[in-house]
């Protein structure tokens, strides 16, 4: 038996505790969300009436099934509300998503041709950004987007504008700190992919006549791919059930889903409506995440 | 790329991009010393919001919860994710692999509204007290992922031959690992704890859900003054929550720089 196979026993017993924690904590708490996502709204505490209580016998039981309704996802088909607010995650997930990419691309290969001593350095500084608070990067926006910000300010100054311009609470100030907040996801992935190309493949098609517009869309761009499937989902994915963001710098008259969910749970403490939202959010993420969970398990198992 | 020429593009795509994602903070940071209370408008240096601070008691016992919360979640996400990491990268085939690494790479990625309040709802149909250790089991829950996938990239580059090598000379395979991997895996465990730990002090949406009455965390207490406008006063306490993780990870590379053998790139991720 080979060393590796050897190694390999005692290794998977390593998977236990990690194993049960995620199934009690992660997989388990599913099911109680389809299960209360089903159960009627009750003005009482906690707001839903309880289903599935096993202690009670078999004809308990069959009653909970006959309890079951699926009267809060007629709701969420039925008003416009929710399904406006999923075709607007969509959107600005979609939206983003490119603008992400096409700001993202070029500082990845800014950073893929710097000098090899010099990219850690740059790589550092993108990760900073990275691990430093959501929340506060976004509230550092509202200090300079607010009606008498630095911004207004500068356009005053310079007189660009005559009287300060509205940016807090619009569509732009959004779609401003989602690129602001989710840049770094989309370039480290686009830059571990740059790295590793070799230049003489585009030097090679240089050298053929191509010219660099060529070069990029026949050579670089295809072999970037991996990159670029990884950063895209790596942003559209939780873009789309974002709820910091919007809430703090979009206006309020059109709502994302995260903030509709999150409105049913702690505003209307609709907690099965909440539920709802949350399974059809999953339903439409499934085919995303399938996706993403079979390039990061090539990218972290193909070595 | 090493031998490709830098272009004039590509300095002033690199120079924009940074610039983006750091005036925003030095702004914040340089009002932070504003004395005015006027946030915009500059009335010279002073430590005056700093003092503001440390007289609201509501704001530093968020604090402390944060900082209780950040090193009890990081440190049981660290125990469980490098386990979680070596069973993923050493252990072969083993069944239910499929479902574990699943289970393992969707936190990264899920809205933090749904794991949040599907948490939350097991939280309450089990009867828990809602409070310190739900928030901190569900940071767990999440940052124990990213944990993982910095430790089981680390111990995918490793070269396998080194433990290989322990086991032909005698060592059984729990020796093979505590003496030959475990050491050449510390740089990315201490990064992963302080990833974990920035994770979980900055983390709003899941902390919302899980949190009791009485016990909010500091993102919980920035968010709602937020919502109320800005106070030069939140601008000194982002200051000092920046100031920490900035601490955190120069102190993450310095380790990875010591420990690493082959100066390989000293970035936590």
């Amino acid at each position: 038996m080979s060393a590796r196979r050897i190694f390999a026993r005692p290794a998977r017993f390593a998977a236990i505790a990690p194993y049960v924690w995620m199934v009690l904590f992660f997989l388990v708490p599913f099911a109680f969300v389809l299960k209360i996502s089903l159960s009627q709204t009750a003005i009482t505490q906690p707001p839903y009436t309880p289903v599935f209580d096993v202690t009670a016998g078999w004809a308990a039981i069959k009653q909970a099934f006959g309890a079951l309704s699926i009267d809060n996802f007629r709701l969420l088909v039925s008003d416009d509300l929710y399904v406006l607010s999923y075709l607007r995650s969509l959107v600005v997930a979609l939206v983003s998503t490119s603008i992400l990419l096409l700001i993202g691309y070029p500082i990845a290969y800014g950073m893929a041709r710097l000098p090899k001593r010099w990219q850690p350095i740059a790589m550092m500084l993108v990760i900073v950004p990275f691990w430093t608070s959501f929340l506060i990067r976004i509230y550092a926006w509202i200090n300079i987007l607010q009606h008498d910000g630095l911004l207004n300010q500068i356009l005053l100054a310079l007189h660009l504008v005559s009287q300060p311009v509205v940016w807090l609470s619009t569509d732009s100030a959004m779609y401003l700190g989602i690129v602001y907040s989710y840049l770094p996801f989309m370039i480290l992935p686009l830059y571990a992919t740059l790295v590793k190309m070799e230049p003489s493949l585009e030097e090679a098609a240089a050298d053929l006549g191509a010219s660099p517009l060529h070069v990029f869309w026949l050579v670089t761009f295809p072999l970037s791919l991996p990159g670029v499937g990884a950063g895209v989902l790596l942003c559209f994915i939780p873009i789309v059930g974002e709820f910091v963001i919007p809430d703090l710098l979009a206006g309020s008259n059109s709502l994302m889903i995260g903030q509709t969910l999150w409105l049913e749970f702690f505003t209307n403490k609709d907690w099965p409506v909440a539920s709802a939202t949350a399974i059809v959010l999953l339903v439409l993420l499934i085919a995303p995440l399938l996706l993403y969970d079979r390039l990061q398990r090539r990218q972290l198992e193909q070595r | 790329m090493a031998h490709a020429k830098v272009t004039r593009f590509n300095v002033a795509s690199l120079a924009l991009g940074f610039a983006f994602l750091y005036l925003p903070i030095v702004i914040l940071v340089i009002y932070s010393f504003n004395a005015s209370r006027l946030v915009t408008v500059w009335g010279g240096w002073s430590l005056v919001w700093y003092r503001e601070f440390f007289n609201d008691s509501a704001m530093i016992e968020a604090a402390w919860m944060s900082l209780r919360v950040g090193a009890a979640s990081a440190t049981i996400a660290t125990l469980l994710g490098t386990l979680a990491a070596v069973a993923l990268s050493r252990g072969e085939n083993f069944r239910g692999r499929t479902l574990f690494s699943g289970m393992l790479y969707a936190p990264l990625v899920m809205p933090e509204v749904i794991t949040g309040l599907s948490l939350l709802l097991l939280f309450v149909a089990t009867n828990a007290e809602r409070g310190f250790w739900t928030v901190a089991i569900a940071h767990t829950t999440l940052t124990m992922c990213f944990v993982a996938v910095v430790v089981q990239s680390r111990l995918g580059s490793l070269d396998r031959s080194l433990e290989e090598a322990a086991m032909d000379l005698g060592c059984d395979p729990v020796r093979a690992f505590l003496m030959v991997t475990l050491p050449l895996i510390i740089p990315a465990i201490v990064a992963g704890w302080m990833l974990a730990f920035t994770l979980s002090l900055d983390d709003l949406v899941i902390a919302s859900f899980t949190t009791g009455p009485g016990s909010a965390t500091l993102p919980i207490r920035i968010y709602s003054e937020v919502r109320l406008g800005v106070k030069p006063e939140i601008n000194a306490i982002c200051t000092m929550v920046i100031g920490l993780i900035a601490v955190v990870i120069v102190v993450a590379s310095l380790v990875s720089k010591l420990t690493s053998a082959r100066g390989e790139s000293a970035a936590p991720l």
